[in-house]
């Protein structure tokens, strides 16, 4: 009985592990962090002025299905940060595993794009471990509600990264309209196909 | 002179690429045919694009079991997430230059929400993924990440059974 007792104990421990390291989904109390931008200037989410929310972009510099997305994040920033959404991406890929994913090469990479967001660099990788991603691009809503920062919206900008005039789901935008709103999300949750994070070698 | 030719002639053909290979488009239905595969043999489905770098790692791997294994009852099928339109820029000429002659199959279905928990409803999106199974035997085991050759030899020895 009681080796049971322990299973069943060590069991839900690991349960509660697990869920530890799981993704956010709608609903949760999401984390601020501080992160340096590329102007070198360390960013949280609540200094960011005039925001109900944020498109939180698990983003990068190398990853082919980042770059189909790439003018499509622009345009979510265009059209919803004079809204109160502005778009805060951030490079989590170790450079020591992907060196195209570097500090300096985020900078040439905003520039040359010329990306009007904050692009960040989470060096020690523990926004993205904190906020489950596991993909670039990796795409999460959050709106700012008693202070806290509840997240309304999981999963891929929209259901077809080789054309964007070919998809039909526009899950971020129609989490942002619903938001708007003051509706609930309809669809809160996908899964967003893309390159893996590169994670430090331990 | 007629040897000349027939040096030219093989010199040509010798030289010549590699057959086009011929590469089967799926959409859901094509992915449910095979996940629902009746026969009694280890099915190895690989999910993997040319833009995914641990993907083209292992790729070789999947290549070489997949000959190793030919006629053996295991079944390998590799199914490419490459964008459609960079078929004829990015992956012919991959499967050209890495030499691979595997079963591959191209999903044309982009709308991954609609299909993606059908292979497994654990998998968040990330590539590489492989699922074994052998649905005359209930068996089924569906890994998230990459593999090195001795770890996919050895799942493919522990679900072979």
């Amino acid at each position: 009985m009681k080796k049971y007792l322990f299973i069943s104990v060590a069991a839900l421990m690991m349960t509660g592990l697990l869920n530890a390291q799981s993704q956010y989904k709608a609903g949760d109390i999401a984390s601020d962090f501080n992160l340096k931008n590329v102007k070198g200037e360390p960013v949280s989410l609540t200094d960011i002025k005039d925001a109900d929310g944020f498109i939180v972009a698990f983003w990068c510099n190398t990853c082919p299905v980042v770059k189909k997305y790439d003018q499509r994040l622009q345009e979510l920033h265009a059209k919803y940060a004079p809204k109160g959404y502005p778009v805060v991406a951030i490079n989590a890929n170790d450079p020591a595993v992907s060196p195209g994913d570097s500090y300096d090469r985020m900078k040439e990479t905003a520039a040359k794009l010329n990306y009007k967001f904050e692009y960040l660099f989470d060096e020690t990788q523990e926004t993205a471990r904190k906020y489950g991603a596991t993909n670039t691009p990796h795409i999460y809503i959050l709106s700012w509600k008693d202070g806290r920062l509840v997240v309304d919206y999981v999963g891929a900008i929209d259901n077809n990264a080789d054309d964007a005039t070919a998809a039909d789901k526009k899950y971020a935008e129609d989490a942002l309209n619903s938001i708007l709103k003051g509706q609930a999300v309809a669809v809160a949750g996908t899964k967003a196909v893309g390159c893996s994070i590169k994670w430090k070698k331990s | 002179m007629k040897l000349f030719i027939a040096a030219i002639a093989l010199l040509i053909f010798g030289l010549a690429p590699l057959p086009a290979q011929k590469i089967e488009k799926i959409g859901i239905p094509g992915l449910e045919k095979i996940l629902a595969s009746p026969e009694d043999q280890l099915y190895v489905v690989n999910f993997w694009a040319t833009w995914c770098p641990p993907c083209v790692t292992e790729l070789p791997y999947f290549e070489k079991l997949s000959k190793e294994y030919q006629g053996k009852g295991v079944k390998f099928i590799l199914v490419s997430l490459d964008f459609p339109s960079q078929i004829d820029s990015k992956l012919i000429p991959f499967l050209k230059k890495n030499k691979i002659t595997a079963d591959v199959r191209l999903m044309t279905n982009l709308d991954y929400n609609s299909w993606i928990d059908k292979v497994d409803p654990g998998w968040q999106g990330n590539l590489p993924a492989t699922l074994f199974f052998n649905n005359a035997e209930k068996t089924k085991y569906f890994h998230p990440s990459e593999v090195d050759e001795k770890e996919l030899r050895d799942l493919i020895t522990k679900y072979k059974q």
